[in-house]
């Protein structure tokens, strides 16, 4: 499952700048809104499930080389965020779902 | 906490300078002002805020003027939520006395929907000094939310939970290197009005405040050692 397929699969909106994602295998997943449970627990190439939005999450990701952040409910990071993260060559995706939501459609989708 | 008993609390422990920094909340702080009056207590208006990053953050200010613009700006932002009194307790407002006023009756005990840097942006603008609470907790404190320090505010000061020696603090949070740091009692009751700041001020103003945690102009601060505090 590569990442084009997940994010058709999974109707989520791309924030930052496109990517060959369908080159890029999310290897697991991860699911917080602490960054600092993020940065001891993510596994790097894997997608990150949070509601957090704050500029910091780029930093974290980007540390962590994880293949993308999806941000749920529809939290909007703002203009600053999103250049950072284009930057930082991050991936943002963004769904209207919750958490739990998307985290059992990726678990559905075999990202364990 | 009834305001005359914080006066009184305050003065019998030594303290001259205290804030009120109710959660999400300002409509307390004109009444302990009063208490206070004529007596050698300074009450500075207050809040601790907490953000949509679920991160506390004091707000503090040198007029209710202020503080209460800054509510302004926060009730146009907190959800209309009502409170539940048997979960999370009465939230009253009181008189100068203690005496009841009236009940708030949205909650409190939530986020509002500002960014922490909005926040940290609004709250200078209207000429307050901005301070991460408690920064260590794992409950609301910036470093177990946000991982390190926001790159896109310029924070002055953070200050630390009472139950971390400063130097402990920044041994587990090396970031905290690059900022002032004050230790508050984060006092919910009596007993727990510490005075862990000790200032150096010509006046109890902000601007002062922020000379002295900067260590200018013969203005100066000290973190008083908590367990000295806590055996007394």
């Amino acid at each position: 499952m590569n990442l084009e397929q997940i994010i058709q699969s999974l109707d989520l909106k791309l924030l930052t700048e496109q990517k060959p994602f369908h080159e890029i295998q999310p290897t697991t997943g991860y699911a917080a809104d602490l960054l600092s449970c993020v940065m001891t627990g993510a596994s790097r190439g894997g997608l990150w499930v949070t509601l957090q939005a704050h500029s910091n999450i780029v930093a974290v990701a980007a540390l962590l080389e994880l293949s993308a952040i999806i941000i749920t409910e529809g939290a909007q990071p703002d203009e600053a965020t999103i250049q950072k993260a284009n930057d930082e060559g991050v991936t943002l995706l963004s769904s209207q779902q919750d958490t739990y939501r998307v985290v059992g459609r990726l678990w559905e989708l075999g990202i364990r | 906490m009834l305001p005359p008993l914080i006066v009184m609390e305050c003065l019998e422990k030594g303290i001259s300078l205290i804030a009120i920094t109710d959660h999400n909340a300002t409509a307390n702080i004109s009444a302990v002002q009063q208490a206070a009056e004529g007596t050698d207590l300074t009450v500075l208006p207050g809040m601790e805020v907490q953000t949509r990053e679920e991160v506390h953050s004091l707000c503090l200010f040198d007029t209710l003027e202020q503080a209460l613009a800054w509510q302004a700006i926060v009730d146009r932002h907190l959800p209309a939520i009502p409170n539940r009194p048997d979960y999370f307790g009465d939230q009253l407002i009181v008189d100068a006395n203690g005496d009841f006023l009236k009940r708030e009756e949205r909650l409190l005990l939530t986020s509002v929907n500002l960014s922490l840097a909005d926040a940290f942006h609004q709250v200078t603008r209207l000429g307050g000094l901005f301070i991460p609470a408690h920064v260590n907790r794992t409950a609301n404190g910036l470093f177990p939310i946000l991982g390190m320090p926001p790159d896109d505010i310029p924070l002055e000061v953070m200050e630390i939970s009472r139950h971390l020696k400063p130097a402990e603090a920044v041994k587990i949070y090396p970031a905290l290197h690059s900022y002032s740091l004050i230790q508050s009692g984060d006092a919910h009751r009596l007993d727990e009005i510490s005075g862990l700041n000790q200032f150096t001020l010509q006046s109890p103003t902000l601007q002062e405040i922020r000379l002295a945690l900067r260590g200018e102009q013969g203005r100066s601060h000290r973190i008083l050692s908590s367990t000295i505090l806590a055996g007394e």
